[in-house]
């Protein structure tokens, strides 16, 4: 069942020099209880896309609904009713808590904002909150700078959810974070996800947790949507060459596979002046005469699995992926640390 | 023969409470013409290894023993002056943050042509501008003759980032630090930067020392690796070997918590807890009150690097763990 629409939204900025097209004319849905990522380098409009999702930036075109409800028009008092059903994580854990407040005080304030409680069922719910996200009763009154970056996201989390919220837009949740705390969020991501039902629009650009945490996945270039599909055909058959060229940049954990790397020449083109035609046509090998012409439309290629690509159909099969996994000895290793830990535990 | 041998490093800072240290005894080889990634998280010592070895750590930091031998010669034992005639003539760097290292003020020509001036006053002002358009071209920088007279702000992130490794390559340096050059970029154009900087190493033979925390671009560029925890180097092998046989159980976490585009996981295996800060570590092997495999064995004192097969060395009284 749908929670969020998103329907033609676009979001123009006046820049000196012209305007910047930062998302022109996206649409996606979001159910209930799944994850949804848009993925995309620097400057492809994801996280404008997210806020506009969220109405924190106002749409210069588009509609979005909210729980089958119009929520482009609405009112302070429509808007706050959503706000509390939908909320955001941010990417740096650092300059998204305030300094100044304490844990509590933090957790305590969407609470306050939307008149939920009393003081004492705020501070049990606080309670509550830190140890939903593997913190201790104690945290409660400390200030941010007492905690790590993987903590901070922590209570970023706890933030979230504080509300009882059923869509959290995660806005590059761990980018900022080391690999090891990196794993810990995203499986607390999932754990509270399974717990609450809680619908995630995940902005990510890590195409490896990308695959780890979503359902259905949106490829962004340059404000639009150029390839959206559920996760196994996205990454199993691609068919737009920007996704291609994405995930062929990744660098793997496997020596064996080095040199192979093949990115798409130059850098994505400036949102002011985008290229006439399909906007990744320079960069893209299998661009022909009509691509720098006609602008491709984003059409269903196969059921659920759309693509803007006048060649979608046309590309040539994927070459046999990487093996992506650990080696064998890696594996059983990894395997027996895991299973040690479990037992101490 | 190796180009770069680091011996016993050790790098303290100086607060009120006392000398507080980043990297404890580490140490390295590297020879011409390779590549020697040190990876690590937040916290491990790799930035501070780095600066160290340019002798570039400012106020309260300060290298407390150890030598840094580049072609045979001390850098720790040169007089300032000397250090300085050494920076970009024979051991360059190039930052994370290509924004923050440029100066924005100063076109990127005459950032490369100060860099070179710096080491070679008798170069005409022609001759300055040609070399300064060739090294731009170096690192494959579209119309050169036209992007040295631009300022920083109208390149994108991955052209100020071939700007500085321009600039570090001016005046054709036998070691480059790089200091997660690619963190910061985009992965189409992180791809592109990584085979820059390994066609220029085939072409020149210069040694390449990469900071990073990123176990793909170890994979992809490293010929050794030298894994780091806590200011100590914890398992140094070749990246083959190293990814291969994982041996000390830190490497271990590290290579199960990456999640793969191949391998789908329920739940992605992790490394509880964080690292600890310097102030903080244990007396014994510091990643022991993380360890899925310690014991109060692991309390005593830090276990040394010890070589378990040719060119393989692990610190960790355990491995390899498989019992």
């Amino acid at each position: 069942m749908t929670i969020l629409e998103v329907t033609d939204i676009a979001r123009h900025f006046r820049v000196s020099g012209g305007v910047v097209r930062a998302v022109d004319g996206v649409s996606f849905q979001l159910a209930r209880g799944e994850t949804l990522a848009l993925v995309g380098e620097s400057g492809c409009g994801k996280s404008t896309t997210a806020r506009l999702a969220l109405r924190l930036i106002e749409p210069s075109a588009g509609s979005l609904r909210f729980d089958g409800v119009d929520m482009t028009q609405a009112g302070t008092k429509a808007m706050r009713a959503m706000r509390r059903r939908a909320q955001i994580v941010f990417q740096d854990p650092y300059a998204s808590l305030n300094p100044r407040h304490t844990i509590a005080e933090t957790l305590e304030e969407p609470l306050l904002v939307h008149g939920i409680g009393d003081a004492a069922s705020r501070r049990a719910r606080v309670e509550e909150l830190l140890s939903l996200v593997g913190l201790a009763p104690f945290h409660a009154a400390r200030f941010p700078h007492e905690f790590s970056g993987g903590q901070r996201q922590r209570i970023g989390i706890a933030r979230a959810l504080s509300a009882g919220p059923d869509v959290v837009v995660c806005d590059e949740p761990v980018s900022a974070l080391d690999v090891s705390i990196q794993a810990q969020v995203v499986n607390l991501l999932k754990d509270l996800q399974s717990r609450f039902g809680l619908a995630y629009l995940f902005i990510a650009h890590d195409l490896a947790v990308v695959r780890h945490m979503a359902d259905r996945v949106a490829v962004m270039y340059l404000g639009r949507i150029v390839e959206q599909a559920d996760k196994r055909s996205l990454f199993a058959n691609p068919r737009h060459p920007y996704t291609r060229a994405l995930l062929a940049a990744i660098p793997r954990p496997d020596p064996a596979g080095r040199g192979r790397l093949s990115p798409p020449p130059g850098d994505p083109p400036s949102p002011i002046n985008p290229p006439p035609g399909c906007p990744f046509h320079p960069r893209c090998g299998f661009a022909v005469a009509r691509c720098a012409v006609d602008v491709p439309p984003l059409r269903e290629i196969a059921p659920g699995h759309v693509a803007a690509c006048h060649l979608a159909e046309a590309l040539p099969a994927l070459p046999p992926s990487m093996d992506d996994r650990p080696s064998p000895v890696a594996m059983r290793r990894i395997a027996l640390a895991a299973a040690r830990m479990a037992a101490r535990v | 023969m190796s180009l770069l041998q680091v011996e016993n490093l050790r790098t303290v800072f100086d607060t009120r409470q006392g000398a507080v240290v980043a990297v404890d005894g580490v140490d390295l080889s590297l020879a011409a013409g390779r590549t020697l990634a040190v990876v690590g998280e937040s916290g491990c010592g790799k930035s501070a290894l780095a600066l160290s070895l340019m002798r570039l750590l400012a106020h309260p930091g300060r290298v407390a023993g150890g030598r840094v031998l580049l072609e045979d010669e001390d850098l720790l034992a040169l007089s300032p002056a000397k250090m300085r005639a050494r920076r970009g003539s024979r051991v360059a760097m190039v930052f994370q943050e290509p924004m923050t290292s440029l100066n924005p003020v100063h076109t990127v020509g005459a950032q490369i042509m100060e860099a070179m001036r710096a080491h070679d006053r008798s170069l005409s002002k022609s001759d300055l501008r040609d070399a300064a358009i060739s090294a731009l071209a170096r690192v494959r920088i579209p119309s050169p003759e036209r992007r040295f007279d631009d300022h920083p702000h109208r390149l994108s992130g991955g052209m100020r980032q071939r700007v500085m490794i321009a600039m570090a390559l001016a005046c054709q340096p036998r070691l480059l630090i790089a200091d997660e050059p690619t963190t910061a970029l985009d992965v189409t154009v992180q791809a592109q930067i990584l085979d820059l900087l390994r066609d220029i190493q085939a072409e020149t033979g210069m040694g390449l020392l990469l900071i990073t925390h990123d176990l793909g671009v170890v994979a992809e560029t490293a010929d050794e690796v030298a894994v780091m925890y806590a200011g100590r180097v914890v398992e140094r092998a070749s990246a083959t070997d190293l990814f291969a046989d994982p041996q000390h159980p830190y490497t271990i976490g590290l290579l199960g918590s990456i999640p793969r585009m191949d391998l789908e996981t329920p739940r992605l295996p992790t490394i509880e807890g964080s690292v600890p800060p310097p102030f903080a570590w244990p007396p014994g092997c510091r990643f022991a009150p993380r360890c899925a495999f310690a014991d109060a064995a692991c309390e005593v004192a830090p276990p040394p690097l010890a070589m378990l097969a040719p060119g393989h060395e692990v610190a960790c009284i355990y491995a390899p763990v498989d019992a």
